[in-house]
């Protein structure tokens, strides 16, 4: 098993993602899911969103050179909804992206992320706002994600942020890799098993 | 189970269904990490995302399926998981094998890598999809690490009129809850109208319960239930099945149980619903007009307008009259063998408009078997359509059956996302199969309440071929 990594804070420069209900769809396109690694989806995260963006005249943030780099992904409401495809957060880790910061997340998308420790905190719609406006206009400014005192810091302001307690809880203390503590107690897992009548044959 | 340090729940997983998609760097971990599965004889494998729906022909041409399917015979070789590929007569979609084989039972936890596990609650089990890290969890340990769920009852009252079916509520839940009304919830399904619907039907309501932002849809077991799995080659047998059924009435959820949240829907003033949008909470009954974007709320408006613009419709424009280029009976919402069924009887000694390029699939190898042991294949050919093998197909692009283009198609699955049928730029309705079906014959949208065949513009009638 490997060491326990705890995450507690991340700091970086922010890049900003504006848009309601994002897709897991538009995270990472379904023909690129044909693959049996996870290796390498980062060149395609949002790659349809990126061409019809450049065809507008309107680069997408993560087609933007000066985002690159970028460690804090900042959106709206409802980000990764849709399908159940560990690929999107994958993807955007793999892309550098370490933590993301929106005003909520679809519980699939949001579990996922954990189970590969990349943080996912809400914040208010206003606080977003505003960091998005900031990182748009200066995309070197970076921020701190605290999940100890479940703060983010971007120059003055501190941002209240909040996650379920037992995800921050995963986070710090590391137990977000979750398939050692799951694998503790063989015995009883057995038990419960022998207990259910769908497994003993009724 | 047990309570773990972090606060949430280990939770036991009774049945859990594997696919080629979301597992291949699931069992990889296993291998280096030198662990076995756990409880292989709780796992079950098939492939449905990738395979093609035409020619079997091993190797395939396209060499990513082909290594993906490779990647799975190996895992379920290796790691001791039965496989149920096309050579067993019970390949299918993951979710509709399942419950046709008896595998899904009421009371059980059920997990499986896709977000449509939720179909499987119809039987009144605990199912939702996972990720590929909590795929590995469940091979590794047959636990999950879980928080617990809010409950929302969602009652829909009275009869459906002729024409309505469980998909047309479905899609009118997300439109009026919207697709994150259910983050956080379970969807439970009740109500009379629930109460007199097949398990076909109700897997089409809990199947969806994703789209509404709901990870689990739910329905309690009854007497409905019991009849559908008596005989499946996994119910129990026999006077087990007696016992099984003694204690499925003891899990039900009681009538005085409380609930987080409990709504009602009325049944019986339904129309049939068509999305007109990107995501499956923009639609409209088939009777309706498309929003524009003043009417909306303020904070919809990028989206309204987003939608609109990409699908091509004018603000305010009747969705009835559309013209469509393909029509897709088929998915885990809407594939089973009642609906090829409601759909052939819209079709029946019709022809399919030549403009459009209409196809059915059927959800799994068997329920292929029995609509054409009925003669619907028949029904279907002769009218224009393409008869394929089973699979997801058009439900997404992982597979040769795509949209080209900006092709608009009715589609009996559940999401129009930008790109989800394979073209960045393929436009999507989504509609009940029988609507689908109508409107392949039509050549566009139609009312079915109405739709009469003989009165369908001669010009847009003809076979294809
Ligand atoms: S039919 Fe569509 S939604 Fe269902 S499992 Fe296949 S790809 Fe997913």
């Amino acid at each position: 098993m490997s060491a326990v990594v705890r995450i507690a804070r991340v700091e970086g420069r922010v890049i900003p993602l504006r848009g309601l209900d994002i897709d897991t769809d538009r995270i990472i396109p379904a023909r690129f899911l044909r693959v049996i690694t996870f290796e390498g989806l980062e060149q395609h995260v949002f790659e349809d969103d990126i061409a019809s963006r450049a065809e507008k005249g309107d680069p997408h943030p993560f087609a933007q050179e000066r985002y690159a780099g970028a460690r804090i992904l900042v959106v709206n409401r409802n980000f990764g909804c849709g399908s159940s495809r560990e690929h999107a957060p994958q993807a955007l880790q793999r892309w550098g992206i370490a933590a993301v910061v929106g005003e909520s997340f679809s519980e699939i998308f949001f579990g996922n992320s954990i189970a590969i420790g990349l943080p996912c905190v809400t914040a208010s719609a206003d606080d977003l706002e505003w960091l998005q406006a900031r990182a748009e206009a200066d995309p070197t400014a970076t921020a701190t994600l605290d999940l100890t005192t479940t703060t983010l810091q971007a120059g003055d302001r501190r941002i209240a942020v909040s996650a379920p307690a037992s995800a921050i809880e995963a986070f710090v203390t590391g137990a977000w890799d979750a398939t050692g503590l799951l694998l503790e107690d063989a015995a009883a897992v057995k038990a419960t098993a022998a207990r259910l009548p769908y497994v003993s044959g009724f | 189970m047990r309570t773990l340090p972090t606060g949430q729940t280990q939770l036991f997983i009774g049945l859990h269904l594997v696919h080629e998609v979301t597992t291949p760097q699931a069992f990889d971990d296993l291998r280096r990490r030198g662990w076995p599965v756990r409880f292989p004889e709780r796992t079950f494998a098939t492939v449905d995302h990738i395979v093609p729906t035409g020619s079997l022909a091993r190797p395939f041409q396209d060499t990513m399926a082909e290594a993906m399917l490779a990647a799975l015979e190996r895992n379920c070789r290796d790691f001791g998981v039965p496989l149920y590929d096309h050579s067993t007569g019970r390949q299918g979609i993951v979710h509709v094998i399942g419950p046709e084989l008896g595998l899904t039972q009421p009371g059980m936890t059920i997990a499986c890598g896709d977000s449509h596990t939720s179909t499987h609650g119809a039987f009144g089990a605990v199912a939702f999809g996972i990720g590929t890290s909590q795929v590995r969890d469940v091979l590794a340990s047959q636990c999950l690490a879980m928080e617990p769920l809010k409950v929302r009852r969602i009652r829909v009252e009275g009869a459906l009129q002729r024409g309505v079916y469980a998909k047309d509520v479905i899609l009118k839940i997300i439109q009026v809850l919207g697709v994150k009304g259910g983050v956080g919830y379970a969807y439970e399904y009740a109500g009379s109208a629930v109460d007199a619907m097949s398990m076909d039907e109700r897997m089409t309501m809990c199947n969806m319960s994703i789209e509404g932002g709901a990870r689990v849809g739910y329905v309690n077991p009854d007497e409905t239930t019991f009849a559908y799995m008596e005989g499946r080659p996994f119910a129990p047998q026999g006077e087990a099945f007696d016992r099984a059924k003694g204690w499925w009435r003891s899990i039900a959820s009681d009538a005085d149980a409380r609930y987080d949240d409990d709504v009602e829907l009325r049944a019986d003033t339904l129309s049939p619903v068509v999305t007109w949008g990107l995501h499956p909470g923009q639609s409209v009954g088939v009777d309706e007009r498309v929003p524009t974007v003043g009417e909306v709320a303020a904070e919809d408006r990028p989206l309204v307008e987003e939608a609109l613009q990409f699908m091509g419709f004018a603000p305010g424009q009747a969705i009835e009259g559309t013209p469509i280029d393909v029509a897709f009976v088929g998915s885990c919402t809407n594939s089973r063998l009642s609906d090829l069924r409601e759909a052939a009887r819209f079709v029946r000694g019709q022809k399919v408009a030549k403009s459009v390029r209409a196809m059915v699939v059927p959800g799994s190898q068997a329920v292929r078997a029995q609509a054409e042991a009925e003669g619907l294949h028949e029904v279907f050919i002769d009218a224009g359509f393409d008869w394929r093998g089973s699979g997801c197909s058009m439900c997404l692009g992982m597979n040769p059956d795509k949209l080209q283009g900006r092709e608009i198609s009715a589609s009996s699955s559940n999401r129009n996302f930008k790109g989800r049928q394979g073209s960045p730029t393929g436009r999507t309705l989504l509609m009940s199969p029988a609507m689908v079906a109508a409107a392949a014959v039509a050549g566009q949208v139609v009312d079915i309440r109405k739709f009469e065949p003989a009165a369908i513009d001669a010009s847009l009638v003809g076979g294809r071929a």
